[in-house]
């Protein structure tokens, strides 16, 4: 055993020192290798920083309550007695004023043009009740102030203020005939809502002509697990076709969709680039294995076994796959991990502002294909190696 | 010489073919060998007669289409290829016409080479290469790597890498042929020695009858068969 591995190591150390001989076949493979991590990489961390926005953005002891029958707010309506009906349900949290901690909230979906590329895209604006403050819980004003009820004012989430142009405190959005006031903007814990801009329930209502309607009631509750004390409440209400979800699920729900699309077409552009990086590491360890016959063939007829051979060989193409992965991995980690962005959320069909997230079980996850194209890359020129036929070798000078 | 023992090299009947395409090519052709222990035998013949494939037969590197090798009383003929990787790290030393050496290690990682198929601890593989260094005179070049050593010198290095397992037996194939003829004289005399002073047996291809008359036996290869005279 022992020396079975001074062997492997013998031989794999005199292959490592004929790299440099080779190197630019070996940095092209490298290179190659590291192609492959680094997409591979930068997509899927547009799917991780994108499932963390939503996934920060639910709280478990939040219920959404929509229109039964509805999946999303954009096609949900509530009716004033509805909301009323919903703010007096048991097991939801109440505030020092013993007011239930409930918010109505409407929503419409307004046109801004973008800072980066000057286009529109769609924003949410949503109107929301007192309540919704003390509701989401993680709310933060960052500059200004929150609006005042009655007033046409609005407070931009940070997100947004970041994507959208004009939205600093202080300047005034036009959208339609009405023009409302930036007076501040907010941070939520990172989650979706900062990709929103807020105003008054009361003004917005009139402003789009929903009359006395809502789309959605933001519930605190009292703990989650009070939330099957509230629904059951409320759908066995014959006044109420509602349906209640937790936030947390909603938004996870939200996510699923956009993040499988994302992965897939990371794992796709990936697997294609892999096998073009396979055919790279094949070919340099071909040529790798065909400069180096004699030697191969010298060794053998010394004594050396064929496995030490088949071994070196894989440890050489591994070594090069990893150090492509690894300088992959590096590369997409300074390029994307934080890049600031937004995407349509096809369920609100407005920006959602996220950040690229490279976590270190995606860096895994690189170093792994790396190391499997390796591996495969280096199988069959190492098959090769062993089989060298000694005598016939040792004739080719 | 002594002749009280076994012969070490007993070669009866051995055919050796090769294919190249549909035709067949016979190199040997019920050749017959024996070689006592202590021998220093020249092999000589024209190009292309069949000397390396008998080497190789001899070295285990390669196997006969018919016929049996019988080498210090074991038939490798008959070893898998595995058992005759270990046979050949422990009983045959190689001496290369172009030497062979690998050129990313200095002399004395080259000479080391064998022993790594040992069970010696370094400090043990170390005393013994510097032995095997110092019987080839290189005592002093112990960290060159082969670029920097002439035709002659590498060749030293091939011959300590040879015997540093200490073999009975050393194979060399024109071990003289890219040398000039004073480095090829040195390598002579140091075949010589080692074939004198520590009874190596020793069979040495050459082309070169000034080479073979350093050889205690020349035998002559030609269309398969081997004859004790020169040709006419
Ligand atoms: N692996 C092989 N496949 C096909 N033919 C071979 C193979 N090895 C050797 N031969 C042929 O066998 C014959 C003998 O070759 P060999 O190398 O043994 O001759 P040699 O006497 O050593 O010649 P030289 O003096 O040129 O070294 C040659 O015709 C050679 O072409
Ligand atoms: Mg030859």
């Amino acid at each position: 055993m022992l020396n079975w591995l001074s062997q492997i190591s013998a031989i794999t150390l005199a292959n490592l020192k004929t790299l440099p001989e080779r190197r630019g076949a070996a940095v092209a493979a490298a290179v190659g290798i590291a192609g492959v991590v680094t997409v591979l990489v930068g997509v899927l961390s547009i799917a991780e920083g994108f499932q963390r926005v939503l996934a920060v953005s639910g709280s478990p002891d939040v219920a959404i309550v929509l229109r039964s029958g509805s999946d999303a707010e954009m096609n949900s309506g509530l009716t004033h007695d509805d909301t009323r009906l919903i703010a007096d349900a048991p097991g939801l949290a109440r505030n020092a004023a013993n007011l239930p901690l409930a918010s109505a909230e409407l929503f419409v979906v307004i046109n801004l043009p973008k800072r980066s590329t000057g286009t529109d895209a769609n924003v949410p604006l949503r109107g929301v009740s007192p309540a919704a403050f003390d509701v989401r819980g993680n709310l933060m004003m960052l500059e200004g102030r929150r609006f005042e009820p009655g007033k046409n004012e609005v407070i931009v989430g940070a997100g947004a203020a970041r994507q959208f142009s004009g939205l600093d405190v202080g300047k005034t959005v036009r959208v339609g005939q009405t023009e409302w006031v930036v007076v501040g903007v907010f941070a939520a814990g990172g989650g979706v809502a900062e990709s929103e801009i807020w105003t008054d329930a009361a003004v917005l209502q009139p402003a789009y002509h929903r009359g006395d309607t809502y789309q959605a009631v933001y519930a605190k509750l009292i703990s989650a697990e009070a939330f099957h004390t509230f629904t059951d409440a409320l759908t066995t209400n014959p006044q109420l076709s509602i349906k209640a979800v937790r936030q947390s699920d909603f938004y996870a729900d939200q996510s699923t969709q956009l993040v499988g699309f994302v992965k897939g077409i990371g794992i796709t552009i990936a697997a294609l680039m892999a096998v073009g990086a396979l055919f790279g590491a094949l070919n340099t360890m071909y040529s790798s294995v065909a400069a180096r016959t004699r030697e191969i063939a010298t060794l053998r007829a010394l004594g050396f076994g064929s496995s030490p051979v088949v071994v070196s060989v894989l440890l050489e193409s591994l070594a090069l796959a990893l150090a492509g992965g690894v300088l992959g991995a590096a590369g997409a980690w300074l390029a994307f991990d934080g890049h600031t962005t937004s995407t349509m959320n096809w369920q609100t069909f407005s920006q959602v502002a996220f950040a690229f997230r490279v976590s270190p079980a995606l860096l895994v996850q690189a170093i792994l294909w790396a190391a499997m194209i390796g591996v495969l890359g280096g199988l069959f020129p190492a098959i090769r190696a062993a089989r060298i036929p000694i005598a016939a070798a040792l004739r080719e000078t | 010489m002594t002749t009280d023992q076994s012969p070490l090299i007993r070669i009866a009947d051995v055919d050796k073919t090769y294919r190249r395409g549909a035709e067949e090519i016979r190199v040997l052709a019920g050749l017959s060998l024996t070689v006592q222990c202590g021998e220093f035998l020249a092999l000589m013949g024209p190009s292309g007669s069949g000397k390396s494939t008998l080497l190789n037969l001899l070295g285990g590197l390669d196997r006969p289409t018919r016929g049996t090798v019988e080498i210090g009383g074991e038939r490798i003929d008959a070893l898998s290829d595995r058992r005759l990787a270990g046979w050949r790290a422990r009983h045959v030393g190689l001496v290369f016409q172009f030497y062979n050496l690998l050129p990313v290690m200095t002399a004395e990682r080259n000479v080391e080479l064998p022993l790594l198929l040992t069970h010696l601890s370094k400090a043990d593989r170390r005393k013994h290469v510097a032995t095997a260094l110092a019987i080839v005179g290189l005592a002093h070049r112990t960290s060159h790597y082969p670029r920097q050593l002439s035709g002659g010198e590498q060749q030293r290095v091939g011959i300590a890498r040879a015997i540093v397992t200490d073999p009975t037996l050393l194979l060399c194939d024109e071990p003289t042929g890219d040398l000039d003829r004073k480095s090829g004289d040195e390598i002579l005399s140091l075949l010589q020695t080692l074939n004198r002073e520590q009874g190596k047996t020793i069979i040495m291809v050459t082309h070169d009858p000034h080479a073979s008359s350093r050889a205690s036996r020349t035998v002559h290869l030609d269309k398969g068969q081997l004859s004790a005279a020169a040709p006419a």
